[in-house]
């Protein structure tokens, strides 16, 4: 039975997008049919990050409606078997995504997908609202700081009460936490609030732990999804994301303080860990 | 000032500059305001704050805007606060 999960955050810039490539590419990695859904009508984004921006030619509205069709729409990823992207419409605007339209869009791609991952554009309008409703799970992306964990919190008020599961009188749709550009280093200088933190105040359970990495500006430099980067701390805290996901039991890396040694202190190169994310 | 004095102080700085600690104390009490709004149960506050302002106003003559309801939860308790403001005669 396929999936749909929904990445989202109500704050912008936190690493909806960068999730949701790494997410769903460590999936079909994983063996699993996967597909990504832009539903950031007017300002997409998903395909600079998957690196397919230069292949799309129909997208989700022209889907919608009936311009073309499902299969002409999808973009099938070049470096990852069991991957695509559907990207979404750069010129129209969100009122563009009825709730029939999406509906049947999802429901035709569950027939040929295990997981339909939703990439959710930010705030909690229209997009958004059409990026969740539909969700069996969730995967809510946060980030160590006073106003994305207030958004985290309000999302998961509306993924409570506003989604069709609720609606149909079953149980929310299943939340998960994924807290990224963490920086344990700042956490143990008392500048950062930690994971403990976030997590007793939005009482979820925790899925991932995403550091703070060049890794991930790199990778969207470049369009290659960060997990992908084997070597990188965030491809590796992202496949350990997905593989906690599928049910394995991983412990979590890269979230203590790497404590140099004096060799390291003297002639180390500055620490990988201080680079924006995009 | 002695090299332990300055050390001691230098801890103690450090200490009190904790903006994690502030940060988690601003979040818990404005997440807390958040659910009161977002999540009030099965409490439609509105329309208590309606019926209400319409039983009073059969007994009283107020001014509808003046009628406060309010309901506020923590951990172990909740409190529904109702404020009347009367006119000076009644």
């Amino acid at each position: 039975m396929a999936k749909i999960i929904v990445v989202t955050s109500g704050k912008g810039g936190v690493g909806k997008t960068t999730t949701s490539a790494a997410f769903g590419t460590g999936l079909a990695l994983k063996g699993y049919k996967t597909v990504i859904v832009d539903f950031d009508v007017g300002l997409r984004n998903l395909d600079l990050i998957m690196g397919c921006e230069r292949r799309v030619v129909y997208d989700f509205v022209n889907v919608i409606n009936g311009e073309a069709r499902l299969s002409q729409a999808l973009i099938k990823d070049k470096r990852v078997e069991n991957l695509s992207i559907l990207p979404a419409s750069q010129t129209r605007d969100k009122d563009a995504l009825t709730q029939e339209g999406v509906e049947k869009i999802l429901e035709d791609l569950k027939q040929d997908f295990d997981y339909i991952i939703c990439d959710s554009p930010a705030g909690i309008e229209r997009g958004a609202f059409m990026a969740m409703y539909f969700a069996d799970e969730a995967i809510v992306v946060t980030n160590p700081e006073v106003s994305s964990v207030r958004d985290s919190d309000r999302i998961l008020g509306l993924l409570a009460s506003k989604t069709k599961r609720v609606q149909e009188g079953l149980s929310p749709p299943k939340e998960h936490l994924v807290i990224t550009r963490y920086s344990p280093k700042r956490v143990a200088a008392g500048d950062m609030i930690s994971i403990e933190t976030v997590q007793e105040i939005l009482a979820i359970s925790l899925l991932g732990v995403i550091p703070e990495s060049q890794a991930v500006l790199r990778a969207s430099n470049s369009g290659i999804p960060v997990v992908i980067d084997e070597k990188s701390d965030a491809g590796q805290a992202y496949m350990d994301t997905v593989l906690r996901f599928l049910g394995e039991n991983i412990p979590y890396r890269f979230i203590t303080e790497e404590k140099k040694g004096l060799i390291k202190r003297l002639f180390g190169s500055k620490s990988n860990t201080e680079a924006v994310l995009a | 000032m002695s090299l332990l004095k300055l050390i001691k102080q230098k801890l103690r700085d450090s200490k009190s500059c904790n903006s994690a600690n502030l940060a988690k104390e601003r979040l818990q009490i404005i997440v807390a305001h958040q659910r009161n709004l977002q999540r009030p149960g099965k409490i439609d506050l509105d329309d208590l704050q309606m019926k209400l302002v319409e039983v009073i106003s059969s007994y009283l003559h107020i001014d509808k805007g003046l009628v406060n309801v309010e309901l506020q939860r923590d951990a172990d308790r909740s409190l529904l606060e109702l404020n009347v403001t009367l006119p000076e005669q009644i």
